[in-house]
């Protein structure tokens, strides 16, 4: 069973906060398929945050198809994150190294790199949605 | 909510009980050898002991106290605790109306200070019955159960007066919202009113009696002088009545200074150690005798008015009626303010 | 969605002063509501109408269905957790529990002594004795085991330490969690708001400057920050919430619901916190007929 921790100072309302959370989880193998998610009374209970905020949460992870609720039993992971983990996207991330390598080159610093990679990361996000 | 009440005022209840109690129980000890010793004799108030004397005396004292007492301890905080303390916003919040809540306090308070003085009274009147209004060979006596002092303390006037005092308490409480103000203010008043009933309300409650009678000898009770310096007479009352006003009056029925003539028909005056005595009526019976002839044959008589003293009873109930009258009005003030002003 | 407390032009008068005036509100159901503004504003006030301990001097409240205090059945709709959390100093913590069970018909006494007892209280306790957050634990206990429709909590967080907040509002939580009742809580402590709320109303002298879901309010205000400009400038579509000027720099909140277009502004997202203060800052003339009463239907 994992646990979650709510950081409110980040500026991430909660729910995507939890729901990161699981993803993560899920991609480190912390969760794997059967697994059941904290129940919405624990994790209220312990977090001291809103019920519909956690319901939200859960729900969206199941609209991505990675939990399912099952009523009067609880929440149970269907699907993990694992095939997307890092070690399958290695090419990925050679080209990145090289493309950070150029940036270097070209003279930016840090916050230069990474204020490009952000605003450029919402513009295709953008587009895509 | 009877059961938060009996909670809530646990502690005044248990004292009070335990007063009585301990005061019925002490009675009981020394109440029949008093009685006993009233039977055979007629006198009986020089063979009472200082300690009869003190029981008497304090048992009016005690009576007079515990309304007071009750009115201020039980009453005054009754609801002004709670708002004092902010606590009615909890009680307020509780599935019970706050009339109803009103209505169990008080009827509880009510219930149990009614009962308790009830019994305190009873004990004290059975055990003063013998001995009330006893008079001594010497002058000295106890005070008759009609006077204003022993009245209040006997019957069931005391219940009348302690349930009078917890509804007033509560009603001011309820307006002052502090304890303690409440307490001050509920005895101040009570008080007022302990005083300007006796003086003003309780000699017309009942009809009393007028008597119009002759000046003579063996009615004359006494020659004395009034605060002015001028000469007044009084004239025996019954043992046991209550007088309310001794007066002369003249041929025409008003109250009159008695002629100038009358000042030398005195014997002598008494002796310099004793300032503003009555003369007792001395040897010299000739020249008096004559001047209260003279006095009747002028038209003068003298006018008492009084409460005899089998009117015990009717001013006893009618003093109670009135009290209960006032504290039912005191009761649905109450209600009232706590259901649609207060707040 | 519907209201479980409706406020129509609620007033309340002291003597000379009015506490509150012209009030109007609506208070969804099912949701936890955090009632937030300035001391002074009438949260207390407001609250007390809708608990019955006050009575208005004009205007309607409607809770639960019923007005206020009406009669047994509609006090036992509704919890109220008053301000620093009374509780009878001379009784103790299961003399509360009994007080409960005999005065509210709903009462649920298993309940009660399970959330006592995983709380630590010592039953034989008396409350006087009590620190203030168990005071506040037994205070909420109290309101929650005569299971209201709604739960009302006045401040109840103010003077506790930060422990003892954490450990009401986990309470307070796992309760909604397990019940479904809807709560309404004042507070002038904007963060704790931000975990517990959903749908917030922030009241200024009386008013309602602005209520809503939380999540709706902060996807929808912005605080643009850009070349001085006047407000009359900005599109219709933009209602400013707050502004600041220097001579050279103009600092907006506004609230659209339509994309910001101009590359002049740099835009940025508020947190709950500063979106209140901006509302309680604001100017007085931002008309509440347009932020208020924003309860989705």
């Amino acid at each position: 069973m994992i646990e979650f921790s709510l950081d409110s100072r980040s500026g991430v309302s909660p729910y995507l906060q939890v729901v990161h959370q699981v993803r993560r989880a899920l991609r480190l193998g912390l969760l794997v398929e059967g697994d059941q998610l904290p129940t919405v009374k624990d994790v209220v209970a312990s977090l001291a945050i809103n019920p519909n905020t956690v319901l939200k949460a859960y729900r969206e992870l199941e609209r991505d198809g990675l939990v399912a609720a099952r009523p009067g039993v609880g929440t149970f992971v269907t699907r993990t994150l694992a095939d997307s983990s890092l070690a399958a996207h290695e090419p990925l991330r050679r080209d990145l190294a090289r493309w950070l390598g150029q940036a270097r080159s070209a003279g930016l610093d840090e916050e230069s790199i990474e204020a490009l990679f952000m605003s450029t990361f919402r513009d295709v996000n953008e587009d895509i949605a | 909510m009877i059961w938060l009440t009996w909670r809530q005022c646990r502690t005044q209840f248990i004292a009070v009980y335990g007063l009585v109690a301990a005061a019925c129980v002490w009675l009981a000890v020394t109440g029949p050898a008093l009685a006993r010793l009233a039977r055979r004799n007629e006198n009986v108030y020089d063979l009472l002991t200082s300690n009869d004397r003190l029981l008497f005396n304090g048992g009016i004292a005690v009576l007079a106290v515990a309304p007071a007492v009750i009115g201020i301890f039980w009453g005054a905080p009754l609801v002004a605790r709670e708002l004092e303390t902010g606590t009615y916003r909890l009680a307020w919040n509780q599935s019970v109306t706050r009339g109803r809540w009103l209505a169990v306090k008080l009827g509880f308070a009510v219930l149990s200070t009614a009962v308790a003085v009830g019994i305190l009274t009873l004990a004290i009147t059975w055990w003063a019955q013998p001995i009330d209004g006893a008079t001594g060979s010497q002058r000295g006596s106890l005070a008759s159960r009609l006077t204003p002092i022993s009245f209040a303390m006997r019957g069931i006037v005391p219940v009348g007066y302690a349930v009078f005092a917890l509804l007033l308490g509560t009603l001011i409480g309820l307006l002052v919202r502090r304890s303690v103000p409440a307490m001050a203010l509920t005895l101040a008043v009570y008080v007022v009113v302990q005083i300007a009933v006796p003086l003003w309300v309780r000699p017309h409650l009942v009809p009393a009696t007028t008597t119009s009678m002759v000046i003579s000898h063996s009615t004359l009770d006494g020659i004395g002088l009034d605060g002015s310096g001028t000469l007044t007479i009084t004239t025996h009352a019954e043992r046991g009545d209550w007088v309310l006003s001794n007066e002369t009056v003249d041929a025409q029925g008003r109250a009159a200074a008695l002629p100038s003539w009358f000042s030398s028909c005195l014997p002598p005056p008494p002796a310099a150690g004793q300032p503003n005595g009555k003369a007792a009526v001395s040897q010299d019976h000739g020249t008096l005798d004559a001047c209260l002839a003279r006095l009747t044959d002028e038209g003068f008589r003298q006018r008492v008015v009084y409460q005899p003293r089998d009117h015990f009873w009717p001013l006893q109930w009618a003093e109670t009626g009135l009290y209960l009258a006032a504290s039912v009005v005191l009761g649905g003030l109450s209600f009232w303010w706590t259901r649609r002003r207060l707040s | 969605m519907s209201a479980i407390v409706t406020a129509r032009g609620l007033g309340k008068q002291y003597r000379r002063r009015w506490a509150l005036q012209d009030c109007s509100l609506e208070v969804p159901v099912g949701r936890v509501t955090g009632l937030v503004g300035p001391n002074g504003a009438g949260k207390t006030t407001l609250l007390s109408l809708m608990v019955g301990i006050l009575t208005p001097t004009v205007g309607t409240i409607e809770v639960c269905g019923g007005r206020p205090a009406a009669d047994a059945s509609q006090l036992a709709k509704v919890g109220f957790v008053a301000q620093d959390t009374p509780t009878y100093a001379g009784l103790t913590v299961a003399d509360h529990l009994r007080l409960g069970a005999h005065l509210n018909p709903r009462w649920d006494d298993a309940a009660a002594h399970r959330r006592v007892e995983r709380l630590g209280l010592d039953p034989h306790q008396k409350a006087g004795q009590l620190s203030g957050g168990q005071r506040a634990q037994l205070a909420l206990t109290l309101g929650l085991a005569k299971r209201p429709e709604l739960l009302i909590l006045d401040e109840p967080v103010a003077s506790l330490d930060p422990l003892a907040r954490r450990e009401f509002l986990q309470v307070l939580m796992e309760a909604v969690a397990e019940d479904e009742i809807s709560v309404l809580l004042s507070s002038h402590v904007v963060s704790d708001l931000e975990r517990v709320c959903d749908h917030v109303v922030v009241l200024v002298d009386s008013q309602v400057r602005v209520a809503g879901d939380v999540e709706e309010l902060l996807a929808t205000h912005h605080r643009l920050s850009g070349p001085r400009r006047e407000p009359s400038t900005l599109p219709a579509d933009q209602q400013v919430v707050w502004a600041s000027h220097t001579d050279r720099q103009s600092t907006y909140v506004v609230r659209t619901r339509s994309p910001i277009l101009d590359p002049a502004w740099s835009v940025s997202a508020l947190g709950l916190e500063d979106l209140v203060l901006a509302y309680m800052e604001g100017p007085a003339s931002v008309t509440p007929a347009s932020t208020g009463l924003e309860v989705l239907r």
